[in-house]
């Protein structure tokens, strides 16, 4: 392990930066990170022990308890819920003779749940070893238990078990034109770098992770500040529950993404940037380098591009398991090797990101479409679209169609046109934007896909009238609590609340007045909360309130008050003590006597 | 001509870099707060000094005050929220205050009576904490922990060591501290660090001093949390 520690921190120049890659590295080879390689690693890149545990503990893929050789995770999305999840990971559980979330005695296998891993359209979906397992079904279960106990190393599993399709069903302007490589960047030389933010601004172009700030804005701001060293970073860390777009992108238009970075670095004067990529899209790795190779060979990263005298690399880092890396300064932080906690702001990533330098966050998306317009102008963007919201906008379609996929659309498309395409029938509703988005009912159909009414980071899950809108709810809820950094009061503590008094309505402990309470807490959770996670963790449980009250008040019981806790189940210690089973050792809960 | 922003009203100066906290602060106006501390970096997270700025909820601790600012402090409505945060810390950890040996010094008390909280409102979590008394001199209680980092930053900012780290995530939180075996006695801590007597509650504790003050004549016992706080934190006062 030694030998392997220090090649593993030469290869990393000793750079705490670096220590993320590092302990992923360190994770796959031993499934999980040993105290030896704490200590060693600590001495190595000049950390204290404790940073080296903080990040492990932090990120859903890092463990300091050894997983199984073949570490299995099962996506807990709601739409892999839809799809039959449950009844897999339990048949899996069983065939596999381990129990959920722990280590089978030989320590050859490990099964748990996951935050959801972007293949919503080809669920019920898995990893395994970090590598993806789409379309699951028991007849594939067999095989892959098979495999597992044969000890059938991951190369030589069927390669049928790791497909993953892009599903492209609608294109539009973006997706039905490829670009030649270097066409943008050419463009952008010829028309002047200056020339060529104008045109990004006249296209109205706007952040396409969901806030929608003006790119143009954005990357001017970053131009203009003194510090000369800055960068670019392409968030891929697309973690909200329902989206798979970039994954697509990334997957068939690369090219064109690393040239809209590329752009944005000639226009903002950046020699460096970075692809962070999410930990769930490892299986992207290798295929991405070789399209960066592929760009230095062609002259468009490297020294002296295009003969402009214009210096830019792009490297790619991994993330490790945690949804609030897609929050920009957290992505920063994650970036820098440590975890992934928002900063406070001011200052913003434009005046102090990357290692305090002026940075640009942008989506995958948003360069993809940056690239575009450096090649087609402003105006030509700025003709399509809503007023307020120009271009198109690629959406992740998934859940209750008969087409789930990535669909392009002109911002101004209403959902019921949406709906149609995707083939999708007797809608009860569609979560818009994920779980921190909007969910929308059946009366509302005629609302438009725009900034200005329904702004979406691409997820678009759509719930058919089978479809029970409080399991919806508590999936979300339960999400958003595992997802929850923990550096803020109101959301580390708020959205475990906001379980647990969920919980208490939809198991049917609620009583009078604790709808309400669940109300006013989400209004302190949305509205206290440090950063976006937690500012829009209670949406699913406010934009549902707002239109299916009934729902939670159907919920319950008739009585003034009910305690929080289970009474019966607070004895089963005092019982199995006791070794008592009869039925005087069970009290009945305060107030049924009262129904 | 000194830069101002209003405060309930009120104008208060301030000059250039100046967060709103340190601004109240000099002027004398408490703004109730528990992870921050005027001696080391402002960390915004317990987010009782949430104050609105123009309209907009902001760390009252992290953010610079600027020209022209408009905040809003002591009103019924942030009080009460920062009542309902105080509560989510009393109900993440467990804290008994009648058995606990910092009562009437501990300012997570203080804030609550002077919040006017007077009971916990949510379930309590009864998380599973342990103590660590390994040290010989200082006694960390990881059920009184609040995650304020204070601890944390002294050690770093002050003491030049590094003694506690917060690691897991989200309601796993918890305080670590940098040694091998991860007990308070193989850290290179000394009980006269300033990290082991920075804690608002009674996590970290020095050892065989615990009721050298009894109870009736502690800090909070005689002075509300605001008082004690600018006394003792006003740039100029002791």
């Amino acid at each position: 392990m030694t030998a392997f520690l220090q090649e593993l921190a030469k290869t990393y120049g000793y750079q705490a930066n670096h220590l993320l890659a590092i302990l992923r590295a360190v994770q796959a080879r031993y499934h999980h990170i040993p105290e030896p390689a704490i200590e060693a690693l600590a001495g190595l890149l000049q950390l204290p022990r404790s940073q080296i545990i903080g990040i492990v503990e932090f990120y859903s893929f890092l463990h300091l308890q050894p997983q199984g050789q073949y570490e299995l995770l099962i996506s807990d999305s709601i739409t892999d819920q839809m799809l039959g999840k449950q009844d897999l990971i339990s048949y899996l559980a069983d065939r596999l003779q381990v129990s959920i979330g722990a280590v089978r005695a030989d320590g050859l296998v490990s099964l748990a749940n996951t935050s959801c891993t972007g293949l919503c359209d080809q669920g019920p979906a898995g990893l395994v070893n970090g590598l993806p397992l789409t379309q699951l079904t028991r007849a594939k279960l067999d095989v892959i238990v098979s495999l597992i106990n044969a000890r059938t190393p991951l190369p030589e599993w069927p390669s049928e078990l790791f497909a993953v399709h892009d599903n492209i069903q609608k294109t539009d302007v973006l997706l039905s034109r490829t670009m030649t490589m270097g066409e943008a960047l050419q463009a952008t030389f010829d028309r002047g770098i200056a020339a060529t933010l104008t045109e990004i601004d006249r296209a109205g172009l706007r952040g396409r992770g969901g806030a929608g700030f003006k790119t143009a804005m954005k990357w001017r701001f970053c131009s203009e500040e003194s510090e000369t060293t800055r960068y670019v970073v392409c968030n891929a860390d697309e973690g909200e529950p329902g989206t798979f777009k970039d994954r697509v992108l990334l997957n068939s238009y690369a090219d064109q993404v690393f040239e809209g970075m590329t752009v944005c670095a000639a226009i903002i004067g950046a020699r460096q940037g970075f692809l962070y990529l999410r930990g769930e899209y490892l299986f992207l790795h290798e295929p991405l380098q070789a399209v960066l190779q592929q760009r230095r060979d062609a002259g468009l990263l490297g020294n002296n591009i295009l003969g402009q005298g214009f210096d830019f690399d792009i490297a790619i880092c991994l993330g490790a398991g945690a949804y609030i890396c897609g929050e920009e300064s957290a992505l920063i932080e994650s970036l820098e090797g440590k975890m992934g906690i928002p900063r406070n702001r001011p200052p913003y990533p434009v005046t102090q990101g990357y290692l305090g330098k002026p940075t640009v966050v942008n989506n995958v998306e948003t360069f993809l479409a940056a690239a575009a317009v450096a090649v087609q102008g402003g105006d030509w963007f700025a003709s399509i679209g809503t007023g307020p919201s120009k271009g198109t906008k690629i959406l992740s379609i998934c859940g209750d169609c008969a087409c789930p996929g990535i669909y392009e659309y002109p911002f101004g498309t209403t959902i019921q046109a949406i709906l149609d395409d995707c083939g999708a029938h007797d809608v009860l509703g569609v979560q818009v934007g994920g779980p921190s988005g909007t969910f929308i009912s059946r009366q509302e159909f005629d609302r438009k896909l725009a900034f200005e009414d329904l702004a979406t980071g691409g997820s678009f899950i759509i719930f058919n009238a089978s479809r029970n809108i409080l399991d919806i709810v508590n999936n979300f809820t339960h999400f958003f609590a595992h997802e929850s950094c923990g550096f803020c009061t109101p959301c580390r503590v708020g959205t475990s609340l906001l379980k647990k008094q969920l919980d208490k309505i939809v198991d049917g402990h609620g009583s009078a007045g604790d709808v309400a309470a669940l109300e006013s807490l989400c209004q302190l959770v949305k509205n206290y909360s440090h950063c976006g996670l937690g500012q829009t963790a209670a949406n699913p449980i406010l934009t549902t309130l707002a239109r299916y009250p009934e729902l939670y008040q159907a919920k319950l019981k008739k009585i003034s008050y009910e305690p929080g806790f289970d009474l019966d189940a607070a004895l089963a210690t005092a019982r199995r003590m006791a070794d008592r089973h009869d039925a005087a050792a069970h009290l009945a809960q305060v107030g049924e006597d009262y129904e | 001509m000194s830069k101002t922003i209003t405060i309930d009203g009120k104008a208060i100066p301030f000059t250039e870099g100046q967060t709103i906290m340190q601004a109240a602060t000099a002027a004398d106006v408490y703004i109730p707060h528990l992870c921050h501390h005027p001696e080391f970096t402002p960390h915004g997270s317990c987010k009782l000094c949430t104050v609105k700025v123009n309209g907009r909820n902001c760390s009252a601790c992290t953010f610079p005050a600027a020209e022209g600012q408009e905040v809003l402090n002591n009103t019924q409505e942030l009080n009460s929220d920062r009542k309902t945060i105080t509560q989510m810390l009393f109900v993440e950890g467990n804290h008994f205050c009648p058995s606990c040996e910092k009562t009437g010094n501990c300012q997570l008390q203080a804030v609550a009576y002077h919040l006017n909280m007077l009971d916990d409102h949510f379930p309590l979590f009864y998380a599973h904490r342990a103590m660590d008394a390994s040290h010989p001199e200082v006694l960390i209680d990881h059920n009184r922990c609040i995650f304020c980092t204070l601890c944390v930053r002294a050690s770093r900012e002050h003491d030049g060591k590094a003694v506690f780290a917060i690691s897991g995530r989200g309601i796993n939180k918890h305080l670590l501290v940098n040694s091998t075996s991860g007990q308070l006695k193989d850290s290179d801590l000394d009980s006269g660090d300033k990290a082991a007597h920075i804690c608002p509650t009674g996590a970290i504790l020095i050892k065989h001093t615990a009721y050298q003050v009894p109870i009736g004549q502690r800090v909070y016992d005689h002075h509300q949390i605001n008082e004690v706080s600018l006394a003792s934190e006003h740039p100029h006062g002791e």
